[in-house]
């Protein structure tokens, strides 16, 4: 599977996604400079996290007038698989391909540190390797992580199953305790209505070897390959 | 023109600023202050023929950069006007 990830003037994390997809996992990863206006033929982009733009304004709020991000928006029209860690979700909120926002943490910290979070829909390109109500381990590292939206919207978004992963303590429960950046309802990923835009502030592309304490993350990653590979053998069958 | 642009957060967002800001007041002594909301002051000037001319400017640079409507209110000033 092809993965672009964009690389930002401010972007931190996108050697480390490239490291994941393309080292550990085996896939054909590539940077996307944020002046081109061309995916390069990638089936997933991924919008890694950092401080685009130096963060200037508000998280993600200039990312979003770039060229590439013009190109982005066109493929998730198009029901491309777009995914946003950290700034990354910071930025499609910005660009509206995301409901809701991120603000400034409750406790006013920057945070950094490994968070358990769960599963809550298991049948989303993004989490069909993982099971509804399984707990991953991955780290956390931001300023402005805390989720908001309208609380009629967020109502409509868990509906619809929309919520994919919530901040959890040890036993799987959603409690504020666990909460570390005062989100809304725990929220620490959501997907867009159509199920192929998804952002969410832990960092899988940081939980993907055991050596660095975890390979949790590459669950999601497994997913879009698995999600991928099923809809290629869905569409060859109904060619043939 | 000179605009002069006010971004804050709305009234039901946690503004945890504004409640650190506000405790330290009344750290300090202030036991008067309540309410306390942190935001943003943006100043621009704006080729405009009229005031009016400024206004629509302005609000729709509010609208699609300045302010982030699910978080925050904006309101502006067009000074001399």
């Amino acid at each position: 599977m092809k993965w672009g990830v964009v690389r930002f003037p401010g972007s931190l994390d996108d050697a480390d996604a490239l490291w994941a997809l393309g080292e550990v996992m085996g896939q054909e990863a590539f940077a996307l400079w944020h002046k081109e206006e061309s995916l390069k033929g990638a089936e997933c982009v991924v919008l890694p996290g950092g401080f685009s733009y130096g963060d200037y304004l508000r998280c993600g709020a200039i990312a979003r007038f770039s060229p590439i991000m013009r190109a982005i928006a066109r493929f998730a029209a198009e029901g491309g698989l777009v995914v946003g860690i950290c700034n990354g979700f910071q930025i499609l909120c910005e660009a509206h391909l995301l409901p809701g926002a991120l603000t400034r943490n409750r406790s006013l910290s920057f945070i950094c540190e490994r968070v358990s979070v769960r599963v809550e829909n298991a049948a989303t390109p993004f989490t069909c390797a993982a099971r509804k109500g399984e707990v991953l381990r991955l780290p956390i590292k931001h300023g402005e992580g805390r989720y908001v939206a309208a609380e009629g919207e967020l109502d409509a978004m868990e509906r619809r199953g929309q919520v994919l992963l919530r901040y959890v303590d040890e036993r799987g429960e959603a409690t504020e305790a666990a909460n570390p950046n005062g989100s809304m309802r725990s929220v620490a990923g959501v997907a867009n209505e159509r199920f192929n835009v998804f952002g969410l502030m832990p960092h899988p592309e940081h939980a993907v070897e055991r050596a660095l304490g975890g390979a949790d993350g590459l669950k999601l990653f497994e997913s879009l390959v698995l999600s991928r590979s099923s809809s290629q053998l869905r569409e060859e069958s109904a060619a043939r | 023109m000179l605009v002069k642009v006010f971004v804050t957060p709305r009234r039901e967002i946690l503004d945890p600023q504004g409640r650190a800001v506000e405790q330290s007041l009344r750290s300090l002594g202030f036991d008067n202050v309540s309410g306390v909301r942190v935001g943003r002051y943006i100043t621009l000037d704006v080729r405009a023929s009229s005031p009016d001319e400024a206004r629509a400017e302005a609000r729709r640079m509010c609208e699609q950069l300045l302010a982030n409507p699910v978080i925050e209110d904006y309101r502006f000033e067009v000074e001399g006007s």
